[in-house]
């Protein structure tokens, strides 16, 4: 194991997708002396975990513009990173089963094609034909935007930490952080298992551990884990193309480049809190509903379930930007279980922001303030 | 050695991949199998983490202290079995 430095210009803490995008798009920009720090492997946390979905398809303005952009990145990241990311263009299918849920995806296909989105509405009769396997008999409407895709998560994680390497930035995983430290209101590093590493800024990209992060520094974070469960079958002979979602179940699932069918669906009964456990429970409810979305899939066999851990805030948006309270504290976390899609973009974005002030208004939104203040936003397309 | 000895019959991994991996530090029991895919395949690991793992010790890679981490279910099960679990009823 290399030595841990003593001291670093940043600290970023996290070597998911979030803190390697930060810590790779500060060098690109030319800050020195970066270290990147993990408790465990690459790939061990949500990143790894993760179902692969990237969409566009949001209700909010600031989600489809950086959205756009973030499946951009990872279009092009195959060839910019030398490194297959088996990336699909599928398109993201939101299925409405009532007038409610029907209505909200048109207020939100119409705000994605404002912002230049070829996101269209479909009929039951449109499903079928777009994924003859669905049953479309309690089908009310759907959205469809073909542009969304679906990737192979574990590569992006690969690439980015390959490219920091190059580009000097030293990432040492198995080195778990016990605490940031502080003088007088300023970060002054952090204290892991192998030593302490001074640094005048530590970047909170630890996803779904960041709140017992920054309570090591008495900074408490309105957000919470909850643990995601997901599953892959057997592999299939490819068949279906979009990304299928039901926000009203949280039942969302897709076919990977590997053949499988890899998704999930919401299970309100675990209770908040680190649990990287499978349930029974969890199994037999996405079994279910996706049994009665698509009956033909009943015959295929489950091969392996796993879990990880959405870092939830109480308005559906995340904590971005430089902490008021602690001089030299950034978070990039609270990102609802939609991290993985947003990391390439944010990544770029904040570091844009810490060095050169710009995109002003959206880290303004975004910073953890708005609690202290009361100015909460909203998010109606939080899936899983 | 050949390059074509397999380590993971299910996914197809050949011992000269676990050898790449190492080489390029992903070089513990965890990582090797997302590096490769090794073990996430049919038989969930079953057959292949014990040569895996020697492979890995015998390429400098470092010891395991446990095996990869088991995932249910212990065999694969249809979706139908499994639907037939819960009689809750579903969120419209």
């Amino acid at each position: 194991m290399k030595p841990l430095p003593e001291e670093a210009g940043c600290v970023v803490v996290g070597a998911g997708i979030m803190g390697l995008s930060v810590a790779y798009n500060l060098a690109r920009l030319g800050v020195e002396r970066i270290v990147v720090v993990d408790r465990g492997y690459l790939c061990g946390g949500a990143s790894g975990r993760n179902g692969g979905g990237v969409r566009a398809q949001w209700s909010s303005e600031t989600n489809i513009r950086l959205m756009k952009r973030s499946i951009k990145i990872c279009d092009e990241f195959a060839t910019r990173f030398g490194i297959n990311v088996w990336f699909r263009e599928a398109g993201y299918l939101f299925l409405a089963r009532g007038e409610e849920r029907a209505k909200q995806l048109a207020q939100s296909c119409a705000l994605q094609r404002e912002h230049g989105l070829p996101t269209r509405i479909l009929d039951a009769a449109d499903v079928k034909k777009l994924a003859p396997e669905l049953d479309t008999s309690r089908v009310v409407a759907a959205s469809y935007n073909p542009s969304d895709g679906v990737v192979f998560p574990w590569p992006f994680v690969w690439g980015y930490a390959r490219e920091c390497a190059r580009l000097g930035v030293e990432v040492h995983t198995h080195t778990a952080v016990h605490a940031i430290e502080e003088t007088a209101g300023k970060v002054t590093g952090v204290v892991t298992d192998r030593g302490r590493v001074r640094a005048p800024q530590v970047i909170c990209a630890a996803g779904a551990w960041s709140p017992e992060l920054t309570r090591t520094v008495g900074v408490e974070l309105p957000s919470h884990p909850h643990r995601h469960e997901i599953c892959s079958t057997e592999p299939l002979k490819p068949f279906l193309k979009p990304f299928v979602g039901d926000l009203a179940t949280g039942l969302y699932f897709s076919q990977s480049m590997r053949g499988e069918i890899v998704g999930g669906i919401s299970n309100a009964e675990v209770p908040e809190g680190l649990d990287q456990g499978s349930s029974l429970r969890f199994l037999a409810l996405y079994a279910r509903s996706l049994q009665r979305a698509m009956p033909r899939l009943g015959a295929v066999r489950i091969l392996r379930q796993w879990s990880g851990c959405y870092d939830i805030t109480p308005d559906g948006n995340p904590l971005v930007g430089p902490v008021d309270e602690m001089e030299g504290l950034v978070l990039t976390s609270g990102f609802m279980g939609h991290g993985f899609m947003m990391a390439p973009i944010m990544g770029e974005l904040l570091a844009r922001y810490l060095l050169h002030g710009e995109e002003r208004e959206l880290f303004e939104r975004w910073n953890l303030r708005r609690y202290r203040e009361g100015n909460l936003l909203s998010e109606t397309m939080i899936l899983g | 050695m050949s390059d074509k000895i397999l380590i993971c019959r299910c996914e197809d991994v050949t011992l000269k991949e676990v050898r790449e991996a190492v080489e390029k530090g992903y070089d513990d029991l965890e990582s090797v199998k997302r590096y490769t895919g090794f073990g996430t395949g049919w038989c969930q690991g079953k057959q292949c983490v014990a040569a895996a793992a020697r492979a890995i010790v015998a390429f400098g890679g470092q010891p395991p202290a446990a095996p990869i981490t088991p995932r249910p279910p212990f065999h694969p099960l249809p979706i139908a079995h499994l639907a037939a679990l819960t009689d809750e009823e579903e969120a419209t």
